[in-house]
């Protein structure tokens, strides 16, 4: 299934996604300190960052899971720092979300999980029509039909990260995130996974933003990459200059190297 | 000064608990009233605490009945009120054991039902996955819940006691030999409008409890299985105690 591009009418010259100086603490931990970031619309931003650095902390204060101690967010222009209820319920609509671990509904066969957001959300679309359209976006991630009366638990874990795939572009969003999209896979499901994440994001034209600390998966999915480093962003660029950053943190990292300006605190037994 | 430090600690943990609680307990509760409804939910979740806590309230009340008939029996037998035995059954069952012990029942099966599917529901990243899809949490998980609850409960409590009554009926009548027209007759003799409902009513507090317990924990429950199973046991525990509490309140609110 090849999905049409969404109607670009929005002014383009507002970023699609715009964090100002966004921080977020947990107690004395300081997890973001001052994130800047515009992504386009379109784009496609990986960022990429040791465990612990907070990427996640990032996307949940993005989709308001968590509230940002300070800074804006915008999404389309729109300030979405602090709102709730209903508001945040249609900014949502705008989004979906690939999770680390697929974080499919047990208690729902798989057709019902893709097509959540159909039946459950603004859309409201009857079972038998939300039916169609999730076998057909199982379709469009490599899934026959005979999956969709499945129970989650019943598949690989590629299979619940494809179905995962699935649920977050069914209801065709303008922004879709991906979290760790890759880890847990053996390398070819990975690259399955991240073939699939590229073609998807263009059919949509859909404005992603990715988090993993699979160099692999990056350079094949990102427009541009930003590394994440003690709360901050220690260097945003396109792709093609992520070999000659000259960063060493950069480097260290992309390399996955032991020594270098990034210290893993080990201590003696 | 380091216990008079432990005690504003705890005194101060206490009241954020007791804040959190009341915070979540009004949030659901404000979500009960919007739409949108999500009535399968709410449907489903009648069949798992009504339907099928049937057969452990029921055994629940037949034997407790039967063990209030002997019991009643073999204390009013030492001063020759054996006739009143009927009637002690029965406000027994309708009064006080009926929602009492139901409710007991109900929180070990659904309170720790509830904790454990949302504990993991939020340990599994599925309650902020229905966030991403536009989904209200509460509405989807809390609302359906607490709206069973409180209208099952009753139903089955109303259940409980016809079983309770029926336990103690077979006992007087098969055992100690009475005559089962005149049993009959003396436990509607002496049984108001007022006996049964006060206990329904009980039952209703105490489905909305044992429902607002399995959620809040489970809700809120973190680190993984560990942190399910701790939210398993609090909702259980904390739903068990406040029933013994509200039981004594609601008693005394109806027949002081």
């Amino acid at each position: 299934m090849t999905m049409a591009p969404l109607e670009l009418t929005q002014d383009m010259d507002v970023p699609k996604i715009s964090l100002k100086g966004v921080k977020k603490a947990f107690g004395s931990k300081v997890v973001l300190d001052g994130i800047d970031l515009d992504i386009r619309r379109g784009e496609s931003i990986v960022i990429i960052g040791g465990s612990g650095t907070g990427k996640s902390v990032l996307l949940k204060s993005i989709l308001g899971i968590l509230q940002p101690d300070a800074g804006t967010i915008r999404i389309d222009g729109e300030d979405t720092t602090h709102i709730g209820g209903r508001d945040r319920e249609r900014a949502m609509a705008k989004f979906g979300m690939l999770f680390q671990g697929a974080a499919l509904f047990d208690s729902l066969p798989v057709w019902e999980n893709v097509a959540f957001g159909l039946i459950q959300g603004a859309q409201r679309l009857g079972r038998k029509e939300a039916k169609e359209r999730a076998i057909a976006t199982l379709g469009a991630v490599g899934l026959s039909p005979d999956v969709a009366d499945l129970s989650p638990s019943e598949l690989s874990g590629g299979m619940q990260k494809r179905v995962g795939l699935a649920r977050a572009i069914c209801t065709r969003p303008e922004i879709i995130f991906f979290d760790e999209p890759t880890t847990g896979l053996d390398p070819i499901m990975a690259d399955v996974i991240n073939d699939l994440i590229v073609k998807c994001v263009k059919d949509l034209g859909a404005t992603a933003l990715s988090i993993t600390h699979d160099m692999a998966s990056a350079r094949k999915i990102a427009d541009r990459i930003a590394m994440l480093y003690k709360g901050k962003l220690i260097w945003v660029g396109p792709v093609s200059e992520i070999d000659n950053s000259g960063n060493e943190y950069v480097d260290q990292f992309i390399h996955g190297r032991a020594d270098g300006p990034i210290q893993m605190q080990i201590r003696a037994f | 000064m380091n216990f008079l430090s432990a005690i504003g600690r705890a005194t101060l943990t206490f009241l954020e608990a007791a804040g959190r609680l009341a915070l979540f307990t009004f949030t659901a509760l404000a979500h009960c009233l919007r739409p949108p409804f999500y009535f399968r939910h709410i449907g489903r979740q009648m069949v798992e605490i009504g339907f099928y806590s049937l057969p452990v309230v029921g055994l629940t009340a037949v034997f407790t009945g039967m063990v209030l008939a002997l019991q009643s029996y073999s204390g009013f037998s030492r001063f020759s009120a054996e006739s009143a035995i009927a009637t002690v059954v029965v406000l027994s069952i309708t009064r006080e054991l009926g929602p009492v012990l139901a409710g007991l029942m109900v929180a070990g099966r659904i309170g720790a039902a509830m904790a454990a599917e949302l504990g993991t529901m939020r340990v599994t990243e599925q309650v902020d996955a229905l966030t991403t899809l536009s989904t209200n949490p509460y509405k989807y998980l809390v609302v359906p819940r607490l709206i069973a609850g409180t209208t099952m409960l009753p139903i089955l409590v109303l259940v409980a006691d016809i079983i309770g009554v029926f336990g103690g009926y077979l006992v007087a009548v098969y055992r100690l030999g009475f005559n089962a027209s005149s049993y009959i007759n003396n436990s509607w003799q002496y049984l108001e409008f007022m006996d049964v409902v006060s206990g329904l009513v009980k039952a209703a507090c105490f489905g909305f409890v044992i429902s607002l317990m399995g959620c809040y924990h489970g809700y809120n429950s973190r680190g993984g299985a560990q942190g399910v199973g701790a939210a398993t046991t609090n909702a259980v525990v904390s739903a068990s105690i406040l029933i013994l509490v509200l039981n004594y309140l609601l008693t005394g609110i109806f027949f002081s």
